[in-house]
């Protein structure tokens, strides 16, 4: 997917796209509006992540002007400030959905994936494997003729198993995926959801092995 | 009851007071002048034709032939006639001894020529009396004649009675008609103040624009410093609304850049000691930056809260559209979130605040209930009143009761574990009471979870 990132602080935004790309998106940023306007001028983005407060302006007022140029491209506003009246003026200026800084990247990849799934609707996101495919968008998993409708653990799950095929997942690193930080979670608590992968993927020739002592490994054919 | 003699409570009343006494005041010392004077005329008129008789007694007496002769002319009495039945007295001394009239009619002092008067008690009644003497000649022997006349005073008093009457007639005309323009004057004064109160109550919370109501110019300095306390209070209220903007957008930028940073880091890092301390670290980060926002809100409501600008607020869409925003994070944990709504239930409120005092409810059922269960939100029409319900399946308010939960800063002893700033039913709460509505929170009843309900009056 193609993602615009207007924000101004460069250390936040260096973050963010850090982030964006290891999901595998590719990222552009303007620090300013003015930037960021010459941009949608020339690409077509899937998605925006919008600042508020940017150094030549309102990012209201770029939204607003985007929407009078009949440009419908999704736009999910980072605010930082008191989220009392921003974020319903946000809203009002046709804005998708707002995340308040600072998020948790789970967050702000399940709206984006609530947004896009609400705007496009299209499958373009499978990843396929042997007999089974996941469209992380879509939230399903086909195995063989069956489609399944994965909860949003199952999916999170899958989607590191799927980035990553053949190679060790340790279990600390789906507990960090999985389990939000004030959760005081054990890493045996993944067990019960790889319990519940391994039984939608029953009967394909996908599956996730366990290897004893360092983790799990998703085997391909 | 003496505060009242010194702030009264009335300006309307003070004025009308201070006025009517005066008109009082006057009113009598007219009075009395008017009746001195006229009392003073009369007795000098008297006085006069009493003299004037006199006079014309002495004037007709004569030396005949070495005898004194006197020939009371008619005109002498004549001229003391009048419309009452005043009775007229005389006596005619020669050095003293009488010589005519009546022997115990006292006479009045004299100094010199000019006639003496003096008022008398004569035969039970109160006579008015004038004495003239003359020196007359008898065979080279100076001999002194002295006339007094005296006159009841009945015809006086019958004068002065009818002044009296007229002149209490005036003064109660001129009491009645100053008090009249008194009690008129207290209205204007009054009028012109309540004019400008009127102007400055019949407008609505948000409504920081200077007064324009036509005052009198010596009320202009009030609404001159009324108009800058309106200015003042309207800067300060814009500056406290911007500073809160700015200090959460201050706080929270650096705060969602460390926390990026430590979240990509936790990605990269295998060593468990390294990924334990990046967990610590990102939990700090969540505490304070919730705690700073929540802080934050809770200034805003605060302030929004003291002066309502209320409009009518949908409260099913208002809530549909939350549970929608907040779904994303709640299948974060695989939660269910139910939400089922009675029709459009119309209140009166901020929708702001509704807004921040529902979505903090809702974050509380999504940070405290375990993942894999549901979340059931409904929102019903009960009575007079419009009833949010949200009912998790988590751990629950403390035994130890959960009344207290909606103080500042207070959390559950249960709620250890969990980032919260224990703002968040505190702000609910502000926001139910500024509405004249409700919050209670309670355990479900059998079972498992908290119950939250939210009322507000419906329209």
């Amino acid at each position: 997917m193609r993602f615009l990132l207007v924000e101004d602080n460069r250390q936040l935004a260096s973050a963010i796209l850090d982030r964006l790309a290891i999901d595998g998106h590719v990222v552009d940023h303007a620090e300013d509006l003015a930037t960021a306007e010459e941009y949608t001028s020339t690409t077509d983005y899937d998605l925006i992540l919008l600042d508020i407060m940017l150094p030549d302006g309102d990012g209201r007022s770029f939204l607003n002007a985007e929407r009078a140029r009949g440009k419908n491209t999704p736009v999910i506003v980072l605010t930082a400030r008191s989220e009392v009246s921003d974020r319903v003026g946000a809203l009002d200026m046709g804005a998708d959905d707002y995340i308040a800084k600072p998020f948790d990247f789970s967050e702000l990849e399940a709206r984006c994936r609530a947004v896009l799934r609400r705007r496009t609707g299209t499958a373009t996101n499978t990843i396929r494997f042997g007999q089974v495919a996941l469209d992380a968008l879509a939230g399903t998993l086909s195995n063989g003729s069956k489609v399944i409708e994965l909860r949003n653990r199952e999916l999170r799950l899958l989607e590191v198993f799927f980035g990553a095929p053949g190679q060790i997942i340790p279990k600390s690193k789906l507990v960090d995926r999985l389990f939000s930080y004030d959760e005081d979670v054990s890493e045996n608590a993944i067990e019960v959801y790889v319990g519940r992968v391994r039984r939608h993927l029953e009967g394909s020739d996908v599956s996730i092995v366990t290897v004893r002592g360092l983790g799990y490994r998703l085997a391909v054919p | 009851m003496r505060r009242a003699f010194h702030a009264p409570r009335s300006i309307r009343r003070r004025l009308t007071l201070q006025l009517v006494t005066g008109a009082a005041l006057i009113a009598l010392v007219l009075f009395v002048i008017v009746f001195n004077f006229a009392r003073q005329i009369g007795s000098e008129s008297q006085d006069r034709i009493l003299a004037a008789s006199a006079a014309s007694i002495l004037d007709e007496t004569s030396v005949i032939s070495g005898r004194i002769a006197i020939d009371i002319p008619y005109s002498a009495f004549s001229m003391l006639d009048n419309a009452s039945d005043d009775r007229v007295f005389y006596r005619i001394t020669r050095d003293g001894a009488g010589l005519t009239g009546y022997d115990d009619l006292p006479a009045a002092a004299q100094a010199g020529a000019a006639p003496g008067f003096d008022t008398v008690r004569f035969r039970g009644e109160d006579l008015r009396v004038a004495t003239l003497s003359r020196r007359l000649s008898i065979g080279g022997t100076p001999v002194q004649i002295a006339v007094t006349v005296g006159q009841t005073r009945d015809a006086l008093a019958d004068v002065l009675s009818r002044i009296l009457r007229v002149t209490v007639i005036l003064g109660i005309g001129f009491f009645a008609a100053s008090a009249m323009l008194a009690v008129l004057a207290g209205q204007s004064t009054a009028n012109s103040l309540r004019r400008l109160a009127g102007s400055v109550s019949r407008r609505g919370p948000q409504d920081l624009r200077p007064v324009v109501a036509e005052v009198p110019s010596e009320m202009r300095p009030l609404v001159a410093s009324l108009n800058s306390l309106i200015a003042r209070l309207s800067t300060a209220l814009t500056r406290t609304e911007d500073f809160i903007a700015e200090a959460a957008h201050r706080v929270r930028t650096p705060l969602a850049t460390v926390r990026a940073h430590a979240e990509n880091t936790l990605r990269r890092v295998d060593k468990e000691e390294n990924r334990v301390a990046l967990r610590e670290m990102i939990r700090a980060i969540d505490e304070s930056s919730r705690a700073a926002g929540q802080l934050l809100d809770h200034a805003m409501v605060s302030i929004r809260a003291d002066q309502l600008d209320l409009s009518p607020v949908a409260l099913n869409a208002l809530v549909g559209e939350l549970v929608d925003r907040l779904r994303p994070v709640a299948d974060l944990k695989d939660m269910d979130l139910r939400y089922r709504g009675d029709g459009p239930l119309e209140i009166l409120g901020d929708p702001i605040l509704i807004q921040n005092a529902v979505r903090n409810l809702l974050d509380n059922a999504i940070k405290y209930a375990p993942a894999d269960t549901p979340i059931r939100v409904t929102l019903t029409h009960q009575g007079r009143s419009a009833v949010l319900t949200i009912q998790d399946e988590g751990i629950g308010f403390p035994e130890s009761g959960a009344a207290h939960l909606t103080g500042r800063f207070a959390r559950g002893e249960n709620a250890a574990g969990v980032i919260g700033s224990g703002l968040g039913l505190t702000i609910a709460d502000e926001v139910a009471r500024a509405h004249h509505g409700k919050l209670t929170v309670a355990n479900t009843q059998g079972g498992p979870g908290a119950c939250v309900r939210l009322s507000f009056p419906l329209r």
